[in-house]
């Protein structure tokens, strides 16, 4: 199938980046390359890239471990230590991570970081989080307080207050840890790489409004979004990649042809879903498997926005790099309001002609799932679409029932089916 | 008023879920009343524009949660559903205008669910600033309080003067003393204000008029300092943990039951966020965010820019002579719970005991942690004698 | 003729309905849930199968001019004496077994006095039950053997018990035994048994009567009963002895088996003993959301079970005795962590246990009625069903919170509730067999 075979360019580049990037960071000690620990939503990539600072995050880390099998083993060791269950599992899952050796995804070393960027976007417990580092690790933090869009909007006085923070704060730090003074020019380089892959993500992701969608915009949009949303925003590299997945989703589009799921290609589309919520990581392909051998495909998903909304129209501006960058966390899925996340579960409901909304509530993230009940129950009244809902957990795999989560999937698109029959007659 | 009058009155003020006392207020004064939830909010503002700031705590045990649970799931701590069924039974009708702040991402979702369950109401959430600098986070809380301040006078319909805010500041300023009184009466001589009275005194101001309030306070330190009462063989202990969602009040007898004198603790914590007074010469928004940014109490949801974190709780106890620390947290809580293991390392390196244990605002069984209580305090005195 | 069979997997118990072609039920069945799911499934369709058989039989009987006035007497006689031999039939294999387990060298030392009073018991169990008896004959079917025979037994071997022979021994026994016989399926026998039941009745009817009963016998056994479709569904829905094409969410079952109950249902609310449904139907009965309880158990029938058991009382006890409370005890948190501390504190403290019970039976239901207002509120009409629908103690507590919160709502509760899955199920099943005509 040639779908599958240019599919698979994107992905060996994609797995090259991060090996690299893996590779490199565990060199950094010899290299000398100064490593910063940094989260996801509202990272600074291109910033840190004008430092030729190495960033880690520590959220993939934890995810990447998810999948491996071993958080559990990390989150363990981090409850023996006094960490509570009700908390975060992505911070146990780090905190036990490094306490057993601070080994990487790619199965080589982590760098200890030089530097903690806090970039307190949209997320409580990132302040948490980094104040636990700072102690295992003793080294410094700098904050970047992200305001909330509480009222919906971006104002004047949230955009200075950010830029104000970045050239008092941010860059003096990150000028300290790497040595070299900032230079502007370097920065507005990385910006117009990013709009250019930002521009090539999106039309990826809108490829699912197309009948029959030729991606999964949840459990493929996670990998999709892998490279923009990890250390690589701003390199030609990026852009490159993302010139490349644009083309091959064109192709599968123009083909007809459906996602490529891990079980293979899913040729018959029956139900086209918004998911809003992350993903759980644990049981990852069995979780995704519960929606494909069901044919259904997750359409558009909020998940794929915490690192950047950009289908919304936002793009890196080079002319006002600061500004934009301050635009861009403010920007961020959860660090908008419940009005603005019901509004645009609502659009992607329309703009992708999706069956329903199911939510993906994670006992980990009160910043998702803090509401998410309420903004069901907007959304099946606004829509009339019917809206299902599942509990599992990001990492911690005692919070993932495959029985119960699989119960509810099944009930929830044998309902859709219900409801589509012209008569109550019909077969569910 | 004699100290019974006084605790009464405060009981009663306790479990008028219904803001009955509110409503009264406004019929009064022909005005209006704002919410809040914990921890930090400037109630100056409120007050300097003539309404009543009222603290919403949850509804402890004192309602079944129905709606509230309709929109939250298990793993999600117990105020949020309290304070919506309290507002879906009718029970906040008396309050016109809501801020949240910026205390957790619970409390900051609930300011969106607000928007959307009361579209007609004055809803607002206050993002105070996690960078200290005057000119930088001094800079923003202004601009932000500058906002709020114009929505108030809306709200209100009348102006803050300069002058009307300094005077709310000063009046605030005295309850904080007054607040201070009673914490230097409960550390000096806790028997004299048993944990419980204490507490409901300082409750009561989540609805009483400030000025009402402080002489409440003050009138209550003195019947205590009058009271005849026996000094037990107690040991001292601080509590914190418990400065958003409230423990149930049987609770905190039950500590003291169990053999701990309250010496210190962060019930309540939003009334005296602010640790001192905040200056009443020069710009007065200018003095209430620069009081946030170098005298907010040292609390989990405000970053602390050096580590280690904690030793402001060192400090704590030894300034209050506690013999240990109590760390009661609500289940689910994220600021406290992820902020406890790090004071409780901050505690062991000064070897300083704790213990440990999770509430919710509606439990109802305390024999557990009577049992703990006691056996910490029993621990304490070996300690101590050893 | 053709048959329509639905099966529901519960986490207790397992039930099967089967329906005629225009929908009727036919017969139902019910029996423990074990851990094999293929071996319930057989039995409460087995179950289900005489009861369909006593209907056909009974639908002879009224077609008959001369028999049709006793049609009912006849049937509920008939089933009666079928049970009975049933009951026989496995008391035998209980006595079989016992016998076996009195052999066992754990028993050796008192292996003789053990056998000599094992045959007693049993000798008296199978008096008991070759006794006539009347007024018992509808509530026979809905009782499971294990536990007739437990009571039984249990109250025979006190009797017995001595200082040789330990009432302790004898239980042992009879737990092995019973394990296995409930492990087996039997082969029924259903015309045998039935000709035989036929026979005991006639020497009491004259003659012409006796001849017309077993000529209508006769008729309704040479009725083929046709299984033309199963769906299954149920709790344990990832592991149901069922293709996945002849499974359908518990949910969906639920609603459907709502509304063919009460067709005037638009909110159904579930609870079993895993699991709580709150389910929004049409006028079709077609579901338009749900809500399930989370990991908590809070919420559903297992949490009545930790109290009973931290009670030392049988689950069915625990409503009646809460329905004795006069004075209101508000119980705000029902962890279940701390359901066993939080009864002993009250208990300590002087709480009467009506009150404590009650307390808790409105708790337990104030989580569902949460779950209720999740799903999108309560409509009118409201239907309860699950296994927790049987305690009245609940039921009251439901009624009063569904009026607080939603005012005049009427409550439908089915006597058959408990089989509302599997009815909607073999509505499916009718459905889905319909199609399959149709498309033939």
């Amino acid at each position: 199938m040639s779908g599958k075979a240019v599919k698979e360019q994107s992905m060996v580049k994609q797995k090259e980046l991060i090996q690299d990037h893996y590779h490199e960071l565990s060199r950094a000690p010899e290299t000398g390359r100064k490593v910063i620990y940094t989260f996801v939503p509202g990272n600074l990539t291109e910033l840190f890239r004008a430092f030729d600072l190495l960033p880690v995050y520590p959220e993939i880390n934890a995810l990447q471990s998810a999948m491996r099998q071993k958080s559990t083993l990390f989150i363990n060791e981090a409850e023996r230590a006094g960490h509570a269950e009700d908390v975060c599992t992505y911070v146990k899952t780090d905190i036990g991570m490094l306490r057993r050796g601070n080994v990487g995804p790619s199965g080589e070393k982590l760098p200890p970081p030089d530097l903690l960027v806090l970039s307190y976007t949209g997320c409580f417990t990132f302040m948490k989080w980094f104040e636990l580092l700072r102690q295992e690790y003793d080294c410094p933090v700098v904050m970047l307080h992200t305001p909330y869009q509480g009222d919906g909007k971006i104002t004047p006085s949230m955009v200075r207050y950010m830029v104000e923070q970045m050239r008092t704060e941010v860059i003096p730090a990150l000028e300290k840890v790497s040595g070299i003074k900032y230079d502007e020019d370097r920065l507005k380089e990385a910006m117009a790489l990013s709009e250019s892959a930002e521009t090539d993500l999106v039309a990826v992701l809108e490829s699912a409004k197309h009948r029959p969608s030729p991606i999964d915009g949840y459990f493929g949009g996670v990998y999709y979004i892998g490279p923009i949303f990890n250390a690589f925003r701003g390199t030609p590299e990026a852009a490159e990649y993302y010139r490349m997945l644009r083309g091959e989703v064109e192709e599968r589009m123009a083909q007809g042809l459906g996602p490529v799921t891990p079980d293979g290609l899913l040729a018959n589309e029956k139900f086209r879903l918004v998911v809003e919520g992350p993903p759980n990581w644990t049981s990852f392909r069995e979780f995704w498997k519960m929606f494909h051998e069901e044919g259904a495909v997750v359409v558009a998903s909020t998940y794929t926005k915490v690192g950047g909304l950009y289908d919304t129209g936002f793009r890196h501006d080079k002319e006002h790099p600061l500004e934009s960058l301050a635009h861009y966390c403010m920007g961020c899925y959860t660090n908008n309001n419940l009005p603005q996340r019901i509004d645009l579960l609502e659009r992607y409901a329309r703009d992708y002609s999706a069956d329903g909304l199911l939510v993906n509530s994670v006992k980990s993230c009160n910043s998702f799932s803090a509401g998410q009940l309420l903004m069901l129950r907007e959304f099946e009244k606004r829509t009339g679409l019917p809206g299902g809902f599942i509990e599992t957990d990001l990492v911690d795999a005692r919070y993932f029932s495959a029985a119960n989560v699989k119960n509810r999937i099944e009930s929830y698109l044998q309902m859709i089916t219900q409801k589509r029959a012209p008569s109550a007659r019909a077969e569910a | 008023m004699s100290l019974q009058t006084l605790v009464e009155r405060a009981e009663a003020l306790y479990h008028d879920i219904d803001l009955r006392f509110v409503a009264q207020w406004k019929q009064e004064h022909d005005g209006k009343a704002v919410g809040h939830l914990p921890i930090y909010v400037p109630r100056e503002l409120i007050d300097a524009a003539g309404m009543l700031p009222v603290a919403l705590h949850g509804a402890g045990d004192q309602v079944e949660i129905i709606r509230g649970d309709a929109y939250f799931q298990s793993y999600i701590c117990q105020i949020p559903r309290s304070v919506i069924e309290l507002a879906l039974s009718g029970r906040l009708a008396a309050l016109d205008g809501f801020l949240f702040p910026s205390t957790c991402d619970v409390i900051r979702n609930l300011s969106g669910m607000w928007k959307v369950l009361f579209p007609d109401r004055y809803v607002r959430y206050l993002d105070v600033p996690q960078n200290f600098s005057v000119e930088v986070g001094g800079k923003f809380w202004t601009e932000e309080l500058r906002e709020i301040a114009a929505d108030l006078e809306r709200l209100g319909g009348r102006k803050i003067t300069d002058s009307a805010l300094a005077e709310s500041i000063a009046k605030f300023n005295d309850n904080r003393r007054a607040l201070g009184e009673l914490f230097e009466l409960r550390r000096g001589e806790p028997w004299r204000a048993p944990a419980r009275e204490a507490y409901l005194i300082i409750r009561a101001g989540d609805v009483m008029p400030v000025e009402e309030h402080t002489a409440f306070v003050r009138a209550y330190v003195q019947a205590a300092r009058e009271a005849d009462r026996v000094k037990r063989d107690h040991t001292r202990v601080a509590v914190t943990g418990a400065f958003c969602e409230q423990p149930p009040l049987e609770l905190i007898e039950t500590l003291e039951r169990a053999g701990c004198y309250v010496v210190w603790d962060d019930f309540t914590l939003g009334a005296r966020f602010i640790e001192g007074d905040i200056e009443v010469q020069g710009d007065p928004l200018d003095a209430i965010a620069r009081a946030f940014l170098s005298r907010s109490a040292p609390n989990a949801c405000v970053f602390q820019p050096q580590g280690p974190r904690g030793g402001w709780l060192v400090e704590t106890v030894r300034r209050t002579a506690a013999e240990g620390v109590v760390f009661a947290a609500p289940s689910f809580c994220d600021p406290a719970l992820l902020e406890q293991p790090m004071l409780e390392a901050a505690l062991d390196k000064e070897g300083v005991p704790h213990t440990a244990f999770k509430y919710a605002e509606n439990l109802g069984q305390f024999q557990v942690i009577r049992e703990q209580a006691g056996t910490f305090s029993d621990s304490l005195r070996l300690w101590s004698e050893a | 003729m053709k048959a329509f069979v639905g099966i529901d997997l519960g986490s207790t118990t397992t039930k099967a309905v089967f329906l005629d072609e225009s929908g009727q039920v036919l017969g139902r069945g019910i029996t423990n849930s074990r851990s094999s799911y293929d071996l319930a499934a057989k039995i409460a369709r087995d179950e289900a199968r005489v009861s369909a058989r006593f209907a056909l039989l009974e639908r002879s009987l009224k077609a008959d001019e001369g028999l049709a006035a006793e049609a009912e007497r006849l049937r509920s006689e008939l089933i009666a004496h079928f049970h009975r031999h049933q009951q026989l039939v496995q008391l035998g294999r209980l006595r079989e077994i016992a016998f076996v387990e009195a052999h066992a060298p754990r028993v050796a030392a008192i292996a003789e006095p053990l056998r000599e009073r094992l045959a007693v018991i049993l000798d008296a169990m199978e008096a008991e039950e070759k006794r006539p008896r009347l007024g018992i004959l509808a509530k026979q079917t809905s009782e499971f053997f294990r536990d007739r025979a437990a009571s039984a037994f249990s109250r025979l071997a006190e009797e017995r018990a001595d200082s040789t022979v330990k009432f302790g021994d004898l239980m042992g026994i009879f737990d092995k035994a019973i394990l296995q016989v409930e492990n087996t399926s039997f082969e029924l026998k259903f015309d045998d048994s039935l000709r035989e039941a036929a026979a005991e009745l006639v020497p009491a009817m004259g003659a012409e009567q006796g001849q017309r009963l077993i000529r209508v016998v006769e008729t309704s056994l040479d009725i083929d009963l046709d299984e033309v479709r199963t769906i299954g569904t149920g709790y344990g829905r990832q592991r149901l002895p069922f293709a996945k094409e002849d499974i359908r969410s518990e949910i969906l079952c639920h609603g459907l088996g709502a509304h063919a109950q009460f067709p005037g249902t638009r909110t159904v609310l579930d609870i079993g003993g895993q699991d709580t449904k709150a389910i929004q139907v049409d006028e079709n009965g077609i579901v338009t959301s749900f809500q399930m309880n989370d990991r908590c158990a809070a919420g559903c029938g297992r949490y009545l079970g930790y109290i009973a058991d931290e009670m030392s009382l049988g689950v069915h006890e625990l409503g009646p005795i809460a329905q004795q409370s006069t004075r209101h005890v508000h119980i705000a948190s029902t962890c279940t962590v701390f359901a066993g501390a939080e009864l002993r504190d009250r208990l300590t403290a002087g709480q009467r246990r009506e009150d404590i019970l009650a307390g808790l039976h409105r708790a337990v239901i104030l989580r569902a009625v949460a779950l209720l207002a999740r799903s999108g509120g309560v409509e009118e009409q409201f239907t309860f069903t699950g296994g927790v629908a049987n305690n009245p103690a609940a039921v009251d507590a439901l009624q009063e919170l569904v009026h607080e919160n939603y005012g005049a709502r009427t409550l439908n509760i089915s006597p058959g509730s408990i089989y509302t899955g599997a009815l909607g199920a073999a509505l499916f099943a009718l459905r889905a067999g319909e199609e399959r005509w149709e498309a033939a």
